[in-house]
C-alpha cells in the first residue's frame, strides 16, 4: 500500500511536470463546456447534467483522453529502461499497477470535479434535481475509471506509447460500437455483445438510476483490466 | 553472500549463459569480466530478479532469487547498464523516490539521500533536473540510487562506462570504499579496472565461465609482462635474429624500414627480458630508442584462455 502511494504520487507529479495533464484537462473542459452551453441553449428549461455527460461524443472523448493519459504510464518505463529500477525494487507488480492506475484516476477525478461548476451554476439560477446529478457523475467516474484501467493494461503491452494508445482506443471503440453491432447481429450472440457494450451500462446512470448490475459491470471491468495489467507485467519478466 | 548454482538462460533458442556457478563471500568486490554479449548483463539481471533463469538458481544473503524475490530485492542495490533515470525529476527527488521504493521511512530517507549525494559528489546539483545532466553525472546519480538504501549487496553493471578519466578514478575509489561494508559484484570489459578494484575476477565468454581467480594470479598465469615493444636503430634482419636467439623469447615481429625498426617481442611466461634486451642492443652498438611493456589486453586474455586448456 505504501509503495502504491509512493508510485501514484510520483506519477501524479510527473503528469503536472509535463503538459499532458494540462492539455487533457483543458480539452475536456472546452468540450464539456460547449456541450453544457448548447444543451442549455437548445433546452433552456432542462436543468440537467445530461447535456454534457450523456452524449455519444462525451463517451468517445473520455475514451480518447483516458487512452492518452495512460499510454505512457508503463510503456515509457519500458522504453527508457526505468522499468529495471521499478521491477528490481522490493515492490509487488500489483502495487506498480495500482500506483499507475490511481495516478491517472486522480487526473480523471480532478477533470470531473472542475466540471462541477456547471451544476453549481444551475443551482444558482434554478433548482435542479440532485439525485440524477449525483448518479450521472458516479457513472462518468466509473466509466472513466474503467477506461483508465484498460489503458494501464495496454500500456504494459508495448514499449511504444503510440501502440499503447491505439490498442486502448481500439478496444474501447469496439466496446462502444458493440451496442449497435449487437442489435444488428441479434440473437444470443447479439445479446452478449450488447452486454459487453459499456453505453448500455452507462445510460441508466445519467437517467438517475443506480443499478447494481451496472455497478458490477464497471467494477469488474476495472478489476479484470488491472488483473490483466499485473499478469502482463509479470510475464514481461518471462519474455 | 552470493551463491550462484548452474544458472542458465535462453532467450528463445539463443543461449545467453549456460551452467554458471560461483560464490562470493561477504565483503568481497568481484569483477565480472567479458566482452560484449558474454552474458554479464544477463547474469546480473537474473541476480536482481529482473529476469528469471531458464534453469539453475542463486541465493543472495540466503534468500532464493526464484522463490523469495522480494527478500532478495530488499537487500540489493542495482545499477543497470542503462541508468534508470526519470529525466523530469531533480536528483534529490529521484533519490528520495528510489529510497521510498526500497521502503525507507521519511526520516531515514532524508538522512540517506543526503549521504548518497555526498558520497557521489552531487552536493551542488541536488536540485538540478536529471534531464539536464551530462552522461558522467547521470552515471553518478545511478550509483547514488544503487546505494541510497545501504543494501548488503551492490550489483553494478558497467559502473565506469561513459564517464571521463577523472570521474572514472573517483568512481573506482568510491567502489573500493564501499567494498568495506558492502559485497559488490561489478561488470566491466576493462582489464586494468578489475585489477585496480576487484579482489577476484570471474571471466565470462560466450555464456560460460572461463576463469575465476584473483587479478594477480590471473595475470601471472597468463604470462606476466607478456609483450615488449622495442624501437631499435640498427639493421632489421640482424636485430630480429639476435632477439630471436635470446632465451625466453617466443616470437618477434618486426616492422620498419632502413635502420629503424619496431619489434614486438613476445616473451615466455614470468620472464622479464627488459634488461637482457637492453644489454644486447648496447653490446651490438645499435641504438635503443624506446622500450615498453604492453599490458595484456582483454583480447589476449581471451586468446590465451581459449587456446590453453591447461588453465
Amino acid at each position: 500500500m505504501r509503495n502504491t502511494v509512493a508510485i501514484a504520487g510520483k506519477e501524479l507529479r510527473s503528469y503536472f511536470a509535463s503538459p499532458i495533464a494540462y492539455v487533457v484537462i483543458t480539452v475536456f473542459l472546452v468540450v464539456t463546456g460547449l456541450f453544457f452551453y448548447y444543451g442549455l441553449h437548445d433546452f433552456p428549461y432542462e436543468a440537467t447534467v445530461r447535456h454534457y455527460l450523456a452524449p455519444f461524443y462525451f463517451q468517445l472523448l473520455v475514451v480518447m483522453l483516458a487512452s492518452v493519459l495512460t499510454m505512457r504510464l508503463i510503456a515509457e518505463e519500458q522504453k527508457t529502461g526505468t522499468i529495471e529500477l521499478l521491477l528490481t525494487a522490493p515492490v509487488r507488480d500489483l502495487e506498480v499497477v495500482m500506483g499507475k492506475f490511481l495516478s491517472a484516476l486522480a487526473i480523471l477525478v480532478v477533470m470531473l470535479a472542475i466540471t462541477l461548476y456547471y451544476p453549481l451554476l444551475m443551482y444558482w439560477f434554478g433548482s435542479p434535481d440532485s439525485g440524477p446529478i449525483f448518479s450521472a457523475y458516479l457513472g462518468a467516474l466509473l466509466m472513466g475509471a474503467a477506461f483508465v484501467a484498460l489503458g494501464v493494461f495496454s500500456s504494459t503491452l508495448s514499449a511504444n506509447q503510440i501502440v499503447a494508445a491505439v490498442v486502448s482506443i481500439g478496444v474501447l471503440s469496439l466496446l462502444l460500437l458493440f451496442d449497435w453491432i449487437g442489435e444488428e447481429v441479434g440473437g444470443d450472440a447479439g445479446g452478449v455483445l450488447g452486454y459487453l457494450a459499456f453505453p448500455n451500462h452507462y445510460e441508466d446512470f445519467y437517467r438517475g438510476i443506480i443499478d447494481t448490475e451496472h455497478l458490477i459491470y464497471f467494477l469488474s471491468f476495472i478489476a479484470v483490466s488491472l488483473f490483466l495489467a499485473t499478469r502482463s507485467l509479470e510475464t514481461r519478466r518471462w519474455r | 553472500m552470493i551463491e550462484v548454482e548452474n544458472l542458465t538462460k535462453y532467450y528463445g533458442r539463443f543461449m545467453a549463459i549456460e551452467d554458471i556457478s560461483f560464490s562470493i563471500k561477504k565483503g568481497e568486490i568481484v569483477g565480472l569480466l567479458g566482452p560484449n554479449a558474454a552474458g554479464k548483463t544477463t547474469t546480473m539481471r537474473i541476480l536482481t530478479g529482473f529476469l528469471p533463469p531458464s534453469s539453475g538458481t542463486a541465493r543472495i544473503a540466503g534468500y532464493d532469487i526464484r522463490d523469495q524475490s522480494l527478500e532478495v530485492r530488499r537487500r540489493i542495490g542495482y545499477l543497470p547498464e542503462t541508468v534508470p533515470l526519470y529525466t523530469d525529476m531533480s536528483i534529490w527527488a529521484y533519490l528520495n523516490y528510489s529510497a521510498r521504493l526500497r521502503g525507507l521511512s521519511k526520516a531515514k530517507r532524508n538522512e540517506r539521500v543526503e549521504a548518497a549525494i555526498d558520497l557521489c559528489h552531487l552536493q551542488d546539483y541536488a536540485d538540478v533536473q536529471i534531464g539536464k545532466l551530462s552522461k558522467g553525472f547521470r552515471q553518478r546519480v545511478g550509483i547514488a540510487q544503487a546505494l541510497v538504501h545501504e543494501p548488503e549487496v551492490l550489483i553494478l553493471d558497467e559502473p565506469t562506462i561513459g564517464i571521463d578519466p577523472i570521474q572514472i578514478k573517483e568512481t573506482r575509489q568510491l567502489i573500493k570504499r564501499l567494498g568495506k561494508d558492502h559485497t559488490i559484484i561489478l561488470s566491466t570489459h576493462i582489464l586494468p579496472e578489475v585489477s585496480m578494484v576487484c579482489q577476484r575476477v570471474i571471466i565470462i565468454n560466450e555464456g560460460h565461465i572461463v576463469a575465476v581467480d584473483t587479478p594477480d594470479n590471473l595475470s601471472l598465469r597468463l604470462g606476466g609482462s607478456g609483450r615488449l615493444q622495442i624501437d631499435v636503430r640498427g639493421p632489421l634482419q640482424q636485430v630480429t635474429v639476435a632477439l630471436r636467439r635470446l632465451a625466453g623469447v617466443s616470437e618477434v615481429v618486426c616492422e620498419g624500414q632502413d635502420n629503424r625498426g619496431r619489434y614486438l617481442v613476445t616473451c615466455d611466461a614470468d620472464k622479464d627480458l627488459r634488461e637482457e634486451i637492453a644489454a644486447l642492443v648496447v653490446r651490438q652498438g645499435w641504438g635503443l630508442l624506446d622500450m615498453q611493456t604492453i599490458g595484456l589486453t582483454l583480447e589476449d586474455v581471451f586468446l590465451k584462455l581459449t587456446l590453453r586448456e591447461d588453465l
